[in-house]
């Protein structure tokens, strides 16, 4: 028998059933191994309201560490499943909470109360009380926790903070400026 | 003796394993391959150790995020022999990312990647990224506060891949965000993935070692031409070629038994480092810091233009590595030479000057607010003004000492001020310090105008030398 002129010798067929075989009892596996290896990326948790605090915990004009969980943890998690974020009151309704994470690449920013500062630890980053850069490398302001106020306790919605894609910039802005110094 | 030689003889009878193995131990290798060629059998040496000290570790550490770090402790403080196992484990990675760096920096002067050694060198490449691999993955297992703020930092990075960016992230931390499967999925990249990998490939490059042989010391005007190499290589051998065993692989087995040994002294008198606080990311009085192998990285994203440092994480991986692989088939005949490539010496010391460099910024850190520095003892003299001595204390309470360095206190990011008084005007002062800079927050929004006053008040005091007092000029 020949297929494309090829001559399909029994040598021939019985290296193609094989190959075939294998290829396909490989593949039966391999595609369940990566998918559930893959399978948690495509995961998604839906956001929660997590109480943290009553209302008449938190001062006015102040900025303070809350702490919540995520949502959707597993049994084994433990302390991966807090967040630590910055609350700060506004006036009497208005609360603003911000993500612990540096937008530059993710480290704890802490707040410097006396200085009213966001400071990061790792690379310098500097943000005001507003979230905003103030100075160092961080590409975008802090992000934020929506915040509401429930039967007189605080509740942040906890979600996946956004996977910020940060847009090139051109690499010459700024080329020629004289550098800053006192 | 005779009923050992019988049993191996019985052995030998039904294996033939030394019949097969015999052969290649006593290979013939190039006389002159002496004590430049013993940092590939260390790497070896230490990659062995750190399977086997990573298999006993993996006996009693719980891959958990609930108990990751209480496991670890446990091995380190109440295990018998725990803290030696760990510190092996440390000093084992250390003399790989040591041994695999010089290795490839002697192949690379003795250009031993040219023909027919193009694949050998590939190997070697792939070995380098997966021992980095290794690195990274191996310091997220203590699952400390290092190790998770660490995998914020990686899943940032990867979030700056242009259109996989988002999906990459995904990939660091298991889902969307940190979770118990981060951890899980890590422990599995290190202790199974990547040593699987590793051992594959460890497995191609002794072979490839075996059928192209070890390359010869380079001579001067000796030139690889591919028509002829495997021919004079073949002539060599025959003529001054030496069995590699015993006759080369001792100075292998020596080296390797003293790196062993030395590893041993270290993890048993230094010890692995200490555990810092367990992860949690609630706790955010972190300072995470990557292990020293990867200290010089960790310069490269601090030091990185604003404008570049995307391009940068995404790009100089990709032309680093991938110079790396090109390099044999752009250059893949001619001289070996060190002498006759001086390209290739400078590139070396570029490297090594580079990576030292980087490393040494990464240790001392001057762009990392120094959080801990006290406050300034009072250095006023005695008819400073109380404006002054308030200034004195704003400098701290405000943060400018995390960055500013005064009379040895204080931070490294911004000028040190120890002598400011002598450089600049109080009018610059108060502009600088209204309208911050591209490393300094801009203050007019935080300070009131008579803390303005005070601070600039005690930075005119700042004077180390006789000179001109330019904070008197208004």
């Amino acid at each position: 028998m020949e297929i494309a002129g090829v001559k399909i010798t029994r040598r021939l067929l019985l290296m193609g059933v094989s190959i075939g075989a294998g290829s396909l009892a490989g593949a039966a596996v391999a595609l369940p191994l990566v998918g559930f290896f893959l399978g948690p990326i495509y995961r998604k948790f839906p956001p929660v309201w997590r109480t943290v605090g009553p209302l008449d915990k938190f001062k006015i004009g102040a900025t303070v560490q809350v702490d919540f969980l995520t949502s959707g943890g597993l049994p084994w998690d433990g302390p991966a499943q807090r967040v630590g974020a910055w609350l700060r009151r506004n006036n009497q309704d208005n609360f603003t909470v911000y993500s612990s994470k540096c937008t530059h690449l993710g480290c704890p920013v802490r707040w410097i109360p006396s200085a009213e500062l966001f400071m990061c630890p790792c690379h310098g980053g500097v943000y005001f009380k507003d979230g905003d850069v103030a100075a160092g490398p961080p590409p975008q302001p802090l992000q934020q926790f929506p915040v509401r106020v429930e039967n007189g306790q605080v509740e942040v919605q906890w979600r996946p903070e956004q996977v910020q894609y940060v847009e090139l910039r051109s690499p010459c802005n700024g080329c020629g400026k004289a550098r800053e110094e006192v | 003796m005779k009923a050992l030689l019988q049993l191996v003889g019985w052995f030998e009878d039904r294996t033939g394993l030394i019949a097969k193995i015999k052969p290649l131990m006593e290979h013939p290798v190039p006389k002159e391959s002496k004590w430049a060629y013993v940092f590939g059998s260390a790497t070896l040496f230490s990659f062995i150790l750190q399977i086997a000290t990573g298999v006993i570790l993996a006996t009693m550490y719980v891959p958990s995020t609930d108990s990751a770090f209480q496991s670890l402790s446990h091995i380190q403080n109440a295990a018998f022999l725990g803290r030696l196992i760990r510190g092996l484990h440390y000093f084992g990675a250390s003399a790989m990312f040591l041994f695999i760096g010089i290795h490839m920096l002697r192949v690379f002067l003795y250009a031993a990647y040219k023909y027919p050694r193009e694949v050998n060198w590939l190997s070697g490449v792939a070995l380098l990224i997966l021992t980095l691999a290794m690195g990274f993955t191996g310091q997220l297992m203590r699952w400390d506060q290092d190790a998770v703020w660490s995998v914020n930092i990686a899943a940032k990075q990867a979030a700056r891949l242009p259109l996989l960016g988002h999906w990459m992230s995904r990939f660091v931390y298991g889902g969307d965000h940190l979770s118990g499967i981060t951890l899980t999925r890590f422990f599995d990249l290190h202790v199974f993935l990547i040593p699987g990998a590793m051992m594959a490939l460890i497995g191609l490059h002794l072979y490839l070692v075996l059928y192209n042989g070890i390359s010869e010391p380079p001579k001067a005007g000796a030139p690889v031409n591919p028509k002829t190499y495997k021919r004079q290589y073949k002539e060599l051998l025959d003529k001054e070629g030496v069995p590699f065993w015993p006759d080369a692989a001792w100075r292998d087995a020596l080296f390797g038994s003293l790196v062993i040994a030395a590893c041993v002294a270290l993890a048993a008198t230094v010890g692995a480092p200490k555990l810092v606080p367990p992860a949690d990311p609630s706790v955010l009085q972190a300072n995470p810091r990557p292990d020293w192998y990867l200290m010089w990285y960790f310069a490269v994203l601090a030091l990185s233009p604003h404008q570049l440092e995307s391009y940068i994480m995404f790009l100089a991986p990709l032309v680093i590595f991938g110079s790396m692989l090109a390099l044999p088939f752009l250059f893949n005949q001619g001289e070996r030479s060190p002498k006759r490539r001086p390209w290739a010496i400078a590139w070396v010391v570029i490297v090594a000057l580079g990576v030292l460099g980087l490393w040494r910024e990464g240790v001392k850190a001057p762009w990392s607010p120094r959080f801990q520095s006290p406050p300034l003892p009072n250095s006023l003299p005695a008819s400073a003004s109380s404006g002054a001595m308030h200034g004195q204390v704003l400098f701290h309470d405000k943060g400018c000492e995390y960055c500013h360095m005064v009379n040895g206190l204080g931070g490294l990011r911004g000028p040190d001020l120890s002598n400011v008084g002598n450089r600049i005007t109080k009018q610059d002062m108060v502009i600088r310090i209204l309208n911050g800079g591209r490393n300094m927050p801009a203050f007019g929004g935080i300070l009131q105008p008579d803390e303005v006053t005070d601070l600039v008040d005690y930075l005119t005091t700042r004077r180390l030398r006789p000179g001109p007092n330019l904070s008197q000029i208004r």
